[in-house]
């Protein structure tokens, strides 16, 4: 190996740099989130306390941000559970072409560019002209998964680009059926994949705004019970919320992630090669 | 398939195919191409204070297009993204190519790489108000540029400001530029930058001649993101301005507070064509089904 330039070090440093950038203000809030209970939104710190998660328990002092988390962790399972599946079937329709298989391609490329606020006024002039009301379940659903479905696609485009075709060649050679062939040998290679698909469905799902503004209705999410927060409430308690929030986001992607290091483990302990068919 | 009369396999796959896709295209069907048009049809109609009905009228389109503020807004909305995407850009570039050149051991490269995208699986809104304890008044970057020595005053243009949105910005989509070029640059032969060595180029002309040309896609793909998300934004630029700045999305945004449906679906069909006329040069550049 060759010795270390020194634009290794310049460019680490940069890393660095970056990494501060994008953590720092988080880890501020996180710190800033323990103030005193006379403690204001910026340092110094007003003593140490939990006063501020306190609060939040507190139903008066902020609004009814639990029932708006059950909501969006109940919106991000239903998310989640559909793009995967929609991803997959999806995925495994583009291998082939087909007829109408670049309008629908272009669709789900639109679907990432289209500006998110025209999805969600659209969606709720469409409710609002069939005199329906917007319901996050079924108008806020439907929008968020015009977000999530074009990253669980993408993703399985790219799996199934570099999947190597020979292992389900050998299965049909044995005499699987095309379900056996899918069940047995395809969907236990790209299983780590689909734990990805599904982080990106529950996170965006659960952190998603703009779509969300306009479709879901009386009942809020969390983003939103955040955002009228943000006007309102002066104190540390957002603060509290937001080091919540985030912890709870960490720990959901953790737990995905420890998934999938646990599933190539026995992938590649078991004596199965399954996900060595992906390059 | 109970049926006895041979279908052509090449068929049979193709109905397979149009099976496996029928709920993804009912999905994208109805809340994406319906709700497009229904905004375009609804822009063409007419309202007053209280609601808005079915007409033919130009008025929503005239209005806005010869309104003044809305060209000031698009140039503004255009100084964000350009500023934005250069900052991205550069970023981006910069911490994709030190992964994927300078860091030489697969694991460790994933783990930075998660390091990167972690944050973009929290939520945008926590990662906007996180600024407010470093850019306040009184916040961590005032006090201790007064520490310093540097400035007498706390600066009163670090929050709430147009540098506030652009720094904003940068925070939430670099990401979206680190992770399409360090993806193509993981792709690039090793061999290549070897045979350029061994034929004498220098580090800068390795990285102007061959990394950069070839990881032109994730280029193009990167700034497809940020060009869209940045024109489209409404949210961003409102909290971080203070609502003193202006955007396209707020003008719609604000439409829509004053349930002024028709002339809200006006300006984002406005919108949405100028999102299309950037992204539709910008799509020359790259062809995406092969970046996959």
């Amino acid at each position: 190996m060759e010795p270390r330039s020194r634009s290794f070090y310049v460019l680490a440093a940069f890393f660095t740099l970056f990494v501060v950038f994008l953590y720092g203000p988080v880890i501020t809030i996180g710190i800033l989130s323990f103030q005193g209970p006379k403690g204001g939104l910026t340092f110094p710190m007003n003593g140490v306390s939990i006063h501020w998660f306190y609060d939040l328990f507190e139903q008066q002092a902020v609004g009814d941000i639990w029932g708006s988390f059950r909501r969006s962790f109940a919106l991000g399972l239903m998310v989640m559970s559909v793009t995967v599946v929609l991803s997959v079937m999806g995925g495994m329709a583009f291998r082939r072409k087909f007829r109408g298989s670049s309008v629908l391609f272009y669709l789900i490329i639109a679907s990432l560019i289209v500006p998110s606020i025209l999805v969600s006024l659209g969606v709720g002039l469409i409710f609002n002209i069939l005199d329906m009301e917007v319901h996050w379940a079924t108008s806020g659903f439907g929008s968020q998964l015009t977000w999530t479905l074009p990253f669980g696609l993408l993703i399985m485009f790219a799996v199934f680009n570099r999947f190597d075709k020979s292992y389900e060649e050998a299965a049909r050679d044995l005499g699987a059926s095309p379900w056996q062939t899918v069940r047995h040998v395809v969907l236990p290679i790209i299983a780590p994949m689909l734990i990805g698909v599904a982080l990106f469905g529950f996170t965006l799902s659960y952190d998603e705004f703009a779509r969300t503004l306009l479709t879901a209705g009386s009942y809020n999410t969390l983003p939103l019970e955040i955002f009228g927060m943000t006007t309102n409430v002066t104190s540390p308690v957002l603060y509290a919320l937001g080091t919540l929030t985030t912890v709870f986001s960490f720990f959901i992607i953790g737990t995905f992630l420890t998934i999938v290091v646990v599933m190539r483990k026995r992938q590649a302990s078991g004596g199965s090669d399954a996900g060595s068919g992906l390059v | 398939m109970k049926t006895t009369k041979k279908i052509d396999p090449s068929k049979r796959a193709e109905r397979v195919s149009w099976m496996l896709v029928t709920p993804l295209a009912c999905v994208l069907g109805f809340f994406l191409l319906l709700p497009i048009l229904t905004i375009v049809t609804v822009s063409f109609w007419n309202f007053n204070e209280w609601s808005f009905f079915p007409d033919f009228i130009l008025d929503n389109y005239v209005y806005h297009l010869t309104s003044a503020v809305t060209w000031a807004t698009y140039l503004k909305t255009l100084k964000f993204m350009v500023l934005t995407w250069c900052f991205c850009a550069v970023i981006g570039f910069t911490v994709a190519y030190f992964l994927a050149f300078h860091v030489r051991s697969l694991p460790v490269q994933i783990a930075l790489f998660l390091v990167c995208t972690i944050p973009f699986w929290t939520s945008n809104i926590i990662r906007m108000i996180s600024w407010i304890p470093f850019l306040g008044r009184n916040g961590i970057a005032n006090s201790s540029l007064i520490s310093l020595g540097v400035i007498d005053e706390p600066l009163e243009w670090l929050l709430y400001s147009d540098f506030a949105v652009v720094l904003a910005f940068v925070h939430l989509y670099a990401l979206f530029m680190v992770v399409p070029i360090f993806n193509t640059m993981m792709r690039i032969d090793k061999s290549l930058i070897e045979a350029a060595r061994d034929a004498g180029a220098s580090g800068l002309q390795i990285l102007t001649n061959v990394i950069i040309p070839l990881a032109k896609p994730g280029i193009m793909i990167g700034s497809i993101f940020v060009v869209t998300l940045v024109m489209g934004d409404f949210i961003t630029v409102r909290h971080m301005s203070g609502g003193q700045s202006a955007s396209v999305g707020r003008i719609i945004s604000n439409e829509i507070a004053l349930l002024q449906y028709p002339a809200a679906a006006a300006s984002s069909v406005v919108l949405l064509c100028t999102v299309l006329l950037m992204i539709g040069v910008m799509m020359r550049f790259v062809d995406i089904r092969k970046e996959l």
